[in-house]
């Protein structure tokens, strides 16, 4: 029963989909089926919060509790929550200071160190970048020292600086690096990855609807 | 057989009676747009407006979507064939991967220096294939964490995973006989944001300092964060996504990566089952079709006559 009931609704669910997949949206209750179904995901998901606030402040709680190993970073994400959620939630006829709108403690909050701490983890990702480049293009073997040689003609060609002093060496060699490295060889690879990609996803759509993957279920 | 065929005209049916539905409903609700057009034009007779509503709307089903719908029952016809041929007991032959070999000995890795394993499911919602591609991998990642008693941490980012990883792990937990080391609190919710989440696994890696790292599902911008934390903090890593973007990242920080579809072919490949693989099969029978067909449109595209193969793949 756990696994037969499952296996029918994702089978039912898809089929209809698939269905309605071939009706227009003005075309009565077919065309209808799927942004209605698309919105009761979204209800779904609505309720699942729940779950996902509960799950956050147990596990928290708990550690604060054992004092165990990064308790505090655990309380300062337990404040945090707390801070931002509460005077979110209160009512705006209280104080200006409460809920989401311009000037609310949750703005406040949201855009003096939510956005920037954000903006930083992405900065970061420059000196990412740099230290896996500096690993990746090591000229190890002869494989390797042909990705360098690319690796180093497609960062010069997207500098304005390598541009010009390509255009010096030969006015159309940015042009060869376009046509030949990133539209012939990259695009390539790209796109046979995209449709191997796009066919394995549809191989296995079509698996758990036709009820043979079942591992989703852990089955 | 039986069932390919079953399925099919069941598949068939519901599209004619479908079509047909829809059709009347449309036709029930033209001929009121007529006969109000009808009444409108009687008070108002240069209304242009009213003459357009009078017009017929295109019909309810969209036959320009009629390929797809050919290569959705062909590749469910290909897929129960090979299924079927998997279970009569005939030996399917599937290229090895080593990055899913390896899965049993970086989680026996872990087990050895009693560190924890960390499996990330990707950034994206449960209805992204993805992720679902993730959260079998996951099953199969748990029965072996079970049967070794490698304690597992699995972060999520939206709600609605966390459910359906408590789930999978659990019964992978029960399967192997070990209910009661299954905790709940394996899988946790950490953060809505793609960067507070990132930071949370970031300061877990480098805190807890785990053996095995797994990144199975879609991964955008933090990729190479998570992957670079990971291999700072000395973690054996395996990454599969199918964004063809973030494959660069992984391939350069992790030990091993599933690139696009092999992703998706890691629960058959785990499990071993028959019937998977006669899926995994059938895919490459298709992929095959597919590569004669460009092949074919290549050639015709280069006697400048394709357009009546390429209008044949025109859709949505």
């Amino acid at each position: 029963m756990r696994t037969t009931v499952p296996v029918i609704i994702a089978f039912l669910s898809g089929f209809i989909m698939i269905i309605a997949f071939c009706f227009r949206e003005d075309a009565g209750i077919l065309g209808r089926i799927e942004p209605e179904v698309l919105s009761w995901v979204t209800i779904v998901g609505g309720f699942t919060l729940l779950l996902g606030v509960v799950s956050i402040l147990r596990v928290n709680f708990k550690a604060v509790q054992r004092k165990s190993e990064g308790w505090g970073y655990k309380l300062a994400t337990l404040v945090s929550i707390f801070a931002m959620a509460i005077p979110a939630m209160l009512p705006t006829s209280w104080s200006s200071y409460f809920g989401n709108g311009p000037g609310s403690m949750y703005d406040w909050l949201f855009i003096n160190l939510d956005a920037p701490m954000m903006a930083t983890m992405f900065a970061m990702l420059a000196f990412y970048i740099a230290s896996a480049a500096f690993r990746a293009f090591r000229a190890r073997n002869a494989e390797a020292t042909l990705l360098l040689v690319a690796a180093i003609l497609v960062m010069l060609w997207r500098i304005p600086m390598g541009e010009l002093l390509m255009k010096n060496i030969h006015p159309s060699l940015p042009g060869l690096i376009n046509t030949y490295i990133m539209g012939g060889a990259n695009l390539a690879v790209q796109r046979g990855i995209i449709i191997g990609a796009a066919l394995g996803a549809a191989a296995m759509s079509l698996r758990i609807l036709l009820g043979i993957e079942r591992t989703y279920m852990g089955k | 057989m039986r069932t390919t065929i079953i399925t099919i005209i069941a598949f068939c049916i519901i599209l004619i009676a479908g079509s047909a539905i829809a059709d009347s409903t449309q036709v029930v609700s033209d001929t009121t747009i007529v006969q109000d057009s009808i009444a409108a034009q009687a008070a108002i007779e240069d209304s242009a407006e009213n003459a357009a509503a009078a017009e017929p709307k295109p019909p309810a089903f969209r036959s320009d979507r009629v390929n797809a719908l050919v290569f959705i029952v062909l590749f469910c016809i290909v897929i129960l064939i090979y299924t079927r041929w998997a279970r009569s007991g005939k030996q399917l032959f599937i290229r090895k991967i080593n990055g899913l070999d390896e899965v049993e000995e970086a989680v026996g890795r872990a087990t050895e220096m009693g560190k924890p394993v960390l499996f990330i499911p990707g950034l994206q919602e449960i209805d992204e294939i993805q992720t679902i591609a993730g959260i079998s991998i996951l099953g199969r990642v748990a029965r072996i964490t079970a049967r070794y008693d490698t304690p597992l941490y699995v972060p999520v980012r939206y709600p609605m995973v966390l459910p359906a990883a408590q789930e999978v792990i659990q019964q992978s937990y029960i399967e192997e006989g070990k209910p009661d080391a299954y905790s709940r609190d394996m899988v946790c919710y950490v953060a809505g944001e793609q960067f507070a989440y990132t930071a949370t696994v970031n300061g877990y890696m480098m805190r807890e300092k785990p053996a095995t790292n797994l990144f199975m599902g879609a991964f955008f911008a933090e990729s190479l964060l998570l992957a670079e934390t990971g291999n700072a903090a000395g973690s054996i890593q395996i990454a599969g996504t199918a964004q063809p973007e973030q494959l660069p990242f992984f391939i350069a920080a992790c030990d091993y990566t599933l690139m696009g579809e092999e992703l998706y072919a890691a629960s058959a490949y785990l499990s071993r089952e028959p019937l998977l693989l006669g899926g995994l099969k059938g895919q490459d029978w298709i992929k095959l079709l597919l590569v004669i067909l460009i092949l074919v449109g290549v050639l015709l595209a280069s006697f400048d006559s394709a357009d009546w193969f390429l209008e044949l793949f025109k859709s949505v």
